[in-house]
């Protein structure tokens, strides 16, 4: 069978299953829409966290980037994992006893302020629909590559899919569909990393073969670092960023994945607290499954297109070159005339342009894997965009419909009423994400990874400081968050898109990048939060007892309708 | 319950996670960022010993962290009896 018929089969049957799904598991009150009636299993919820978490950015990019980085690429396997070890830790437990629908619910309760809300609630929509916006992009480069319809077409598709569950099923719905798409995204992962394990060092687990040798002895990561050195290229194994930015970064990263609203609200769904940790470890082991392959895949691949194409004639390359090459995320530019490709690490000289989306979608192609496994990863990157999107959706909708209609405009809506807000709100919000997929701002590109930055320099703190310090105050939290989220906007728009007399990388602050910016913002969050809190009122006695409370992991199930 | 027990729980519950925390900090910011070069000089068959915490060994630890986490807490959780 063709590739396209394999695509069409696979990526049918998928949606199929998700459309399925949510007629299955329809939400019929507020408490389904938003955390999916309260009675998830640990296990289940955290198959759904990990595909929550993985997006298309984790399925498709991040094995690339880790590729043409090398070392550098570990300031996101360690930034996006060791950041559920805060959320079992320091987060999900206490947000779980807390019992409330959303994150904005959470900081405007414990800071006792509708402006504490507010602000919360700016930051949710800001930090989520940065990040949906990636997913839709995701979504049309898959059609765009594996079933050549029109990237447009492929947004829309996508669009009415995610309209569908998440408008009909809400949290229950998601939650349901997710399950399903950690299976099929893992599998599709793991399907070809397997087979090119096996073809390059004779290990089936390629997270061992990425320690292993090739057929002539030599250790894998010593024959990379070699071709690296001849070509020009800093090594592998070893790092060009600096130790502080890789620290702020990695920092950054986890503080923003324990502080993001889609991650955070999977934990309101389960029964008691104990249920809220063993979801974060469940959550973290099948994420980890993904994190612990995806650099023995960048590996393989980064060995595997060196000795595929470097020094080779153009006209005797493989077909899935000029495949590529049509979609435009490959390019050659024969510079000296020699029709043979030289890709080296003096840009002067390099003729080989490779984006590197390109490095997980191509690998079965490169490896001559059959075709149904060309089309699983397709069916596979579809699945973690569209997941993604889906838990994003939710986040924005109830911030709309729950945090802004039901508890700041309209507090006596009723439990009906919020219901059709919260699905218009799903409509209005699947809209706002398809048009940002269709036409991308510039800035998409550039904004999703400072997401994270932006989560940790708002969220992170203002949460930590509500749980862990019982004096911490209204005045604290909101002039901590304040601080911490402008000075981040400041510095991502100065450095990135060249505002406040814009800056290059030689006028970073302390050599510190506006990935790792994050960081700094955070801890400029903390220290106002305390300084501010020391000189204003102590919290009102009852939300002393509240932070009491929640320490307190028994009789969780009470908490969660008010 | 009276507050007391509470207050030493929750003391339990601190201590558990400054240790927890360090291994944390120590396997991926110590291993694989701060002290990398020194334990590149290490090989783990493959591997550089920094590099391989940095893009394997961490995460490993990381699940491990809050698995002993979910056990220590519900033992502690039972003790208190405030397991539901």
């Amino acid at each position: 069978m063709t590739l396209q018929t394999w695509t069409w089969i696979l990526v049918g049957i998928t949606f199929a299953l998700y459309i399925g799904i949510a007629i299955w598991s329809r939400a019929s009150s507020t408490k389904d829409f938003y955390i999916a009636g309260g009675g998830v299993s640990p296990l289940a919820n955290g198959l759904a966290t990990a595909a929550d978490w993985m997006s298309a950015a984790s399925f498709i990019s991040m094995a690339g980037i880790i590729s043409f980085n090398g070392y550098d690429g570990s300031v996101y396997l360690m930034g996006w994992t060791g950041g559920y070890v805060l959320l079992a830790l320091l987060l999900a437990p206490y947000l779980r006893k807390f019992g409330k629908f959303t994150v904005p619910d959470f900081i405007g309760d414990r800071y006792y302020s509708n402006t504490a809300r507010s602000v919360a609630v700016f930051c949710a929509l800001l930090v989520s629909f940065t990040y949906v916006a990636g997913q839709m992009r995701g979504v049309g480069l898959v059609f765009s590559r594996f079933l050549e319809v029109d990237i447009n077409t492929g947004v829309i598709i996508g669009m009415v899919i995610v309209l569908f569950y998440a408008v009909l099923g809400g949290m229950k719905g998601i939650t349901y569909t997710q399950v399903a798409q950690y299976c099929v995204l893992i599998f599709a992962f793991m399907v070809p990393a397997i087979f090119i394990s096996i073809q390059m060092t004779g290990n089936p687990i390629p997270q061992l073969g990425f320690g292993g040798m090739d057929e002539n002895g030599v250790y894998l990561l010593d024959k990379l670092d070699g071709l690296h050195r001849d070509l020009g290229f800093s090594e592998y194994t070893s790092g060009s960023k600096s130790t502080l930015d890789v620290f702020f970064i990695t920092a950054a990263l986890m503080a923003g994945t324990a502080g993001l609203p889609h991650v955070i609200v999977r934990f309101f769904t389960v029964k008691k607290v104990s249920d809220a940790r063993k979801s974060a470890g469940w959550a973290l082991l099948f994420i980890a499954v993904l994190y612990t392959a995806a650099p023995a895949l960048a590996v393989f691949t980064r060995t595997n297109l060196i000795e595929t194409v470097s020094n080779k004639k153009y006209d005797e390359l493989p077909g899935w070159f000029n495949n590529w090459e049509k979609t435009g995320l490959i390019s050659f530019d024969d510079k000296n005339n020699d029709g043979k490709i030289q890709y080296v690490g003096d840009a002067a000289k390099n003729e080989l342009t490779v984006d590197r989306d390109i490095m997980v979608l191509a690998t079965p192609e490169i490896a001559h894997l059959p075709n149904w496994v060309i089309a699983l990863v397709a069916a596979g990157g579809l699945a973690a965009a569209l997941s993604t999107a889906a838990g994003l959706l939710l986040v924005i909708s109830a911030s709309v419909s729950h945090d802004l209609i039901k508890k700041m405009i309209k507090p006596d809506i009723s439990e009906k009423g919020e219901l059709i807000a919260a699905r218009l709100s799903a409509v209005a919000a699947v809209c706002v994400a398809g048009y940002f997929g269709i036409h991308p701002p510039d800035f998409v590109a550039a904004t999703v990874a400072l997401a994270f930055g932006l989560a940790a320099a708002s969220f992170f703190p203002a949460i930590i400081l509500g749980i862990f310090s019982k004096k911490m105050n209204r005045e604290g939290a909101v002039a901590g968050m304040l601080v911490g989220i402008l000075l981040m906007l400041f510095y991502m728009t100065k450095f990135k898109f060249d505002w406040f007399g814009g800056g290059t990388k030689a006028s970073w602050w302390f050599g510190i990048s506006p990935e790792g910016f994050g960081t700094v913002a955070m801890m400029a969050n903390f220290l106002v939060s305390i300084v501010v809190s020391k000189f204003t009122p102590n919290p009102p006695e009852e939300v002393q007892e509240i932070v009491e409370n929640i320490r307190n992991p028994s009789n969780a199930g009470t908490a969660i309708i008010h | 319950m009276s507050t007391n027990p509470l207050k030493k729980y929750w003391k339990t519950n601190l201590r558990y996670l400054a240790i927890l925390l360090s291994i944390w900090f120590v396997v991926s910011y110590g291993f694989g960022i701060l002290f990398v070069e020194e334990l590149n000089t290490i090989r783990l068959g493959g591997f550089k010993l920094g590099f391989w915490f940095a893009q394997q060994g961490a995460i490993y630890v990381f699940v491990l962290l809050i698995f002993v986490y979910i056990r220590l807490m519900n033992a502690l959780d039972k003790k208190y009896n405030l397991d539901d």
